[in-house]
């Protein structure tokens, strides 16, 4: 049967999702291998370099650089707290002395003859990773982080906005196809998940936030309405930093899209469960998707590294993800082998696709399996 | 006429593309034979280069029917049916070369540097010099923050005062930086700095750094000297970042040449025919997330990126940057703006799709003519000659408002612009390609125009570097004779006459004298687009500009030239420079629709 590679998202309602959790720098593992863990466990720290602060001791005392080392009264190493002096003039007979104190807590560092230049170090800042999900320690990864091992269900976007979050997840909409508008969500939704249908509008994310929604699951949101969100025009798809009281995973794409429906199922029938989602998208080389993890109990899982995408084959059911006929969802009819011309006059290789009932010819680049379980 | 070289493979490890091809010595010239393709394997599961390489090699060698691989080893010398002579590779997989600059002045020596990194094929990241206006403390959290591959220091005129390029150091050596890849190495640094300074630059940052003191980027004003720190980065890059990427230390052991970063191969070869033709040369690679310019004008090599503006991962940033009017000014019929802004993000999201129907691409073709002219506009702003320099002026330069750090790029001095990427290589009618390249970057006076049709000028561009004594010559014949003979599609010549004109006046009268004798004139009127049907054969042009219209040799001034046509012809473009469209949508729409009309270029229907 004819063949083809579709990468498609991944719906997958068992398997044992592994995510690594790994410092900026090296430091501590505070887990060990087998140990139980819930998604605020934290799992490793290490202190990150304090801030620098650099002081123009030269010009602040008004002398040479050279000169700088016979009017500091503190060495490279010493400790220093806000306010202390750390250099001093001698001044006219002892008189009209000029100072420098130190505007921060730390230790010296370096001292420098050519700029008279002093650096000084501040306090190191401590950094702890979290396990993100409940699971148990899979493997650990001396002084960088651990892997965590979670039976899941897990469901990947299309593309999301702001970090990791927790909550329970509530299935706001009946239908993939019904709009999540602000009239649905209120104040009890208050650090929860929201499952939503087709759509979310600026103005339902906005009471969202308002009313301290941790997360929400759409089909659709409109590119034109993140400029709001995010306060400028979103120009390439990297996201995860942003600082937003509610994550945004669209599903499907912009505009207003049905979610489909394998997705929905399998949230519906997590409804009420916790789970943990992350909008971080990053679609360049080394692709990464947003996505939504609901811890389960099973003992039967599928190993989802294991689970390899076949790609369409007749009889696949693929969605169409650009126009004409965006959105829509179809059936593989044939995979013909030879190049066709498109309206366009662009020569690529085709899908035949019955959608509604009747048979298009849409190039294979154009289409998305929905479903992989 | 015997060749020491006899065939070539060549490869170039794209982020998702590993490209192969062969290049063989018949019928007295070297010929591109055959060409393969396969997915790079940088990543995980695979996370080997080699693979990708040897899997595209592979189909090289379905094609030709000739064995090139014993097993994963690549089989040399050529012995007649197997094997190839040599074997050179570019890459710019797992991000290509990433680095960070460091200047005292930044429009100066900051300047200087970025040069020299972008010539080498780098992506800049950041520009830090004393002067743009960050704290020290920012400062260092931005490089802590960028994990460049390699940082180049540069500051100070030789001899001159030492401070400024020595607090730059201090603020590395406080950062403390990391490298991208691989945790436990130090990272490479090379300073191209005041001379002054050596022993207190290697105080500064010997410890901390794997440092490289080379000679001064700017050793006085009036001067650049970028090849020693150019060079210097192409060592590092194979010596360090190469040898940190997954498989490459397998497949520096196969090349005959060091591997070059991908743009860094580019440019040489642009630079090589620049020089070898005597012109002035423009060349463009948009791609999916950046587009990089390359130019050659007045014997001077420029590269940038734009990190920003491409055709799929960075497309709604061309949005964001032009704004949606100016992409929609090329657009010949209404469209919902709400529905389009979707569509776009859309196609950011899901990069790899391919326009089926005829608006799409439309749309498609319109933003990439935007991205092209960003892409420009900041190569004209980087292009320029060295700032800081004082000239001697005269009585006679006394109205002349030039200064030092123009612009060195002059439109009307360029002979050659070359296209390359997706959507000017791949546009389905090649009239699109001349278009897209015209409205963008709007050449004046006569300019060649051409396509890389399957992007090879990497490989061409190593293959031009080869330094080995016995296999130079041989090796740069090939590069230009493939490079004339099977790289380029030329699709033909723009004839654009400029100046001050009242709208459809004449601009100018052209006259063609074609190899047989036969002539043709041509009325360039403002505003008009007219295409005449010609190979790629010499071609007589005496053309006389009206009175303040310059098509070459000044206002006025009637100018003779021997031009060639090509797979779309020659273009007579009357709309003068810069191009304006209509404000009116209904006459922005007609002379959008008559242009695209006068050069055959998109199918008759609903449409067009």
């Amino acid at each position: 049967m004819a063949h083809s590679y579709t990468p498609g998202l991944k719906v997958l309602k068992k398997t044992l999702f592994r995510k690594e959790r790994i410092l900026p720098l090296k430091g501590k593992v505070l887990v060990k291998k087998g140990d139980n863990l819930s998604p605020e466990t934290i799992v490793a720290s290490t202190s990150l370099p304090g801030n620098v602060q650099m002081l123009k001791v030269n010009n602040i005392l008004n002398i040479e650089p050279q000169d700088v080392k016979n009017c500091l009264l503190v060495k490279e190493g010493d400790s220093v707290k806000k306010g202390d002096k750390i250099a001093e003039t001698p001044g006219l007979f002892g008189m009209f002395k000029s100072a420098v104190d130190s505007p921060v807590d730390g230790t010296v560092e370096s001292i420098s003859d050519t700029t008279g230049r002093v650096v000084l170090r501040e306090a190191p800042m401590p950094v702890e990773v979290d396990a993100y999900v409940s699971g148990e320690v899979g493997e650990v990864i001396e002084n960088e982080g651990i892997v965590v091992n979670s039976k899941a269900s897990f469901i990947q976007g299309i593309f999301g906005i702001a970090g990791e979050k927790q909550g329970n997840l509530e299935l706001v909409c009946k239908d993939p196809s019904e709009e999540l508008t602000a009239d649905k969500i209120t104040a009890e939704m208050s650090g929860k998940i929201l499952v939503g249908g087709s759509f979310l509008s600026l103005e339902a994310y906005k009471k969202a936030m308002s009313c301290n929604v941790a997360g929400i699951v759409v089909g659709g949101f409109n590119y034109y309405d993140l400029k709001e969100v995010l306060g400028y025009n979103l120009g390439v798809a990297i996201t995860g930093t942003e600082k937003l009281t509610t994550a945004l995973i669209v599903t499907e794409g912009y505009g207003s899209i049905p979610m489909s429906k394998a997705t929905f199922e399998l949230l519906q029938s997590h409804n009420g469960k916790n789970a943990s989602i992350n909008g971080a998208t990053q679609i360049r080389a080394g692709v990464i998707r947003p996505e939504i993890v609901v811890p389960i109990e099973s003992s039967d899982v599928d190993d989802s590294s294991s689970n390899v995408q076949e790609g369409i084959q007749e009889g696949s059911l693929v969605r169409v993800i650009r126009s004409p006929n965006f959105g829509k969802i179809g059936t593989v009819t044939s995979l013909p082998a030879e190049l066709h011309k498109m309206e366009s006059e662009t020569m690529v290789r085709v899908a035949e696709i019955n959608i509604d009932g009747k048979d298009h010819l849409i190039p294979r680049a154009n289409l998305e399996m929905v479903e992989l379980q | 006429m015997s060749k020491k070289i006899k065939s070539i493979l060549a490869t170039d490890c794209g982020s998702t593309t590993t490209k192969a091809i062969l290049i063989e010595w018949k019928n007295d010239r070297y010929r591109l034979t055959f060409r393969g393709e396969a997915p790079t394997t940088v990543e995980a599961p695979f996370e080997d280069v080699t693979k990708g390489v040897l899997n595209a090699v592979m189909e090289v060698e379905e094609l030709s029917g000739r064995t090139i691989l014993d097993g994963d080893k690549i089989i040399t010398p050529d012995n007649g049916s197997k094997g190839v002579d040599i074997y050179v590779s570019t890459s710019s997989a797992g991000g290509g070369l990433q680095m960070m600059v460091a200047g005292v002045v930044k429009s100066m020596s900051g300047e200087s540097a970025e040069r020299a990194a972008l010539g080498a094929g780098s992506i800049v990241m950041d520009v830090l010099a004393s002067n743009d206006g960050r704290l020290p403390h920012e400062k260092i959290t931005r490089i802590r923050q960028l994990r460049p591959d390699m940082i180049l220091l540069s500051g100070g005129t030789d001899g001159g005062t030492t401070t400024h390029v020595m607090e730059l150091a201090e603020i590395l050596a406080a950062a403390n930086p990391r490298p991208r890849l691989g945790q436990n190495y130090k990272l490479p640094v090379i300073y191209a700095g005041n001379n002054k300074a050596h022993d207190g630059i290697q105080e500064t940052l010997g410890e901390i750094s794997d440092l490289d003191i080379v000679d001064n980027i700017r050793p006085v004003l009036e001067q650049e000297n970028l090849e020693p720190s150019r060079d210097k980065i192409h060592d590092l890059f194979m010596e360090h970042v190469m040898a940190q990427a997954p498989g490459y230390k397998k497949l520096m052991s196969w090349t005959d040449a060091p591997i070059m970063p991908t743009p860094g191969a580019v440019g040489s070869l642009i630079e090589m025919i620049a020089k070898k033709e005597n012109i002035s040369v423009v060349g463009v690679d948009i791609g999916g997330a950046t587009t990089d310019i390359f130019s050659v004008f007045e014997e001077k090599f420029n590269r940038t990126v734009s990190a920003n503006l491409g055709m799929s991962y960075s497309i709604c940033n061309v949005l964001a940057e032009s704004g949606l009017d100016n992409v929609l000014r090329w657009v010949p019929f209404d469209i919902n703006r709400s529905d389009l802004t979707n569509r776009i993000g859309n196609k950011m999201i899901r990069p790899t799709t391919v326009p089926q129907s005829l608006e799409e691409l439309v749309v498609e073709q319109a933003i990439a003519r935007e991205a092209l002219r960003l892409s420009f506009i900041q190569h004209k702003a980087f292009a320029t000659s060295l700032k800081g320099v004082q000239s001697e002026r005269t009585i006679s330069d006394a109205f002349e408002q030039s200064a030092s750090g123009q612009s060195i790029v002059n439109m009307m001095d360029l002979d050659l612009l070359v296209g390359s990427g997706g959507v000017l290589s791949h546009a389905p009618r090649r009239e699109q390609s001349a278009r897209m390249l015209i409205d963008a970057f709007m050449p004046e006076g006569i300019t060649q125009l051409a396509v890389d049709s399957i992007f090879m000028m990497p490989q061409l561009g190593v293959l031009a570097n080869i330094d080995s004594q016995e296999l130079k010559d041989d090796a740069s014949q090939a590069a230009l004779e493939v490079f004339d003979n099977d790289c380029l599609i030329r699709l033909g010549t723009c004839v654009a006459p400029v100046g001050k004109v009242k709208p459809n006046a004449e601009m100018a009268k052209a006259t063609l004298t074609f190899k047989d004798g036969s002539t043709k004139e041509i009325v360039i009127n403002e505003g008009s687009l007219e295409m005449i049907e010609f190979p790629y054969e010499p071609v007589t042009i005496d053309i006389q500009p009206s009175r303040g219209i310059d098509v070459g040799a000044g206002k006025g001034e009637s100018l003779s030239s021997t031009i060639y046509g090509g797979v779309v012809g020659l273009i007579f473009d009357g709309r003068n420079r810069p191009i304006n469209l209509p404000k009116e949508s209904s006459d922005r729409i007609n002379n959008l629709l008559s242009w695209s009309d006068a050069v055959n270029e998109y199918p008759k229907g609903d449409l067009f």
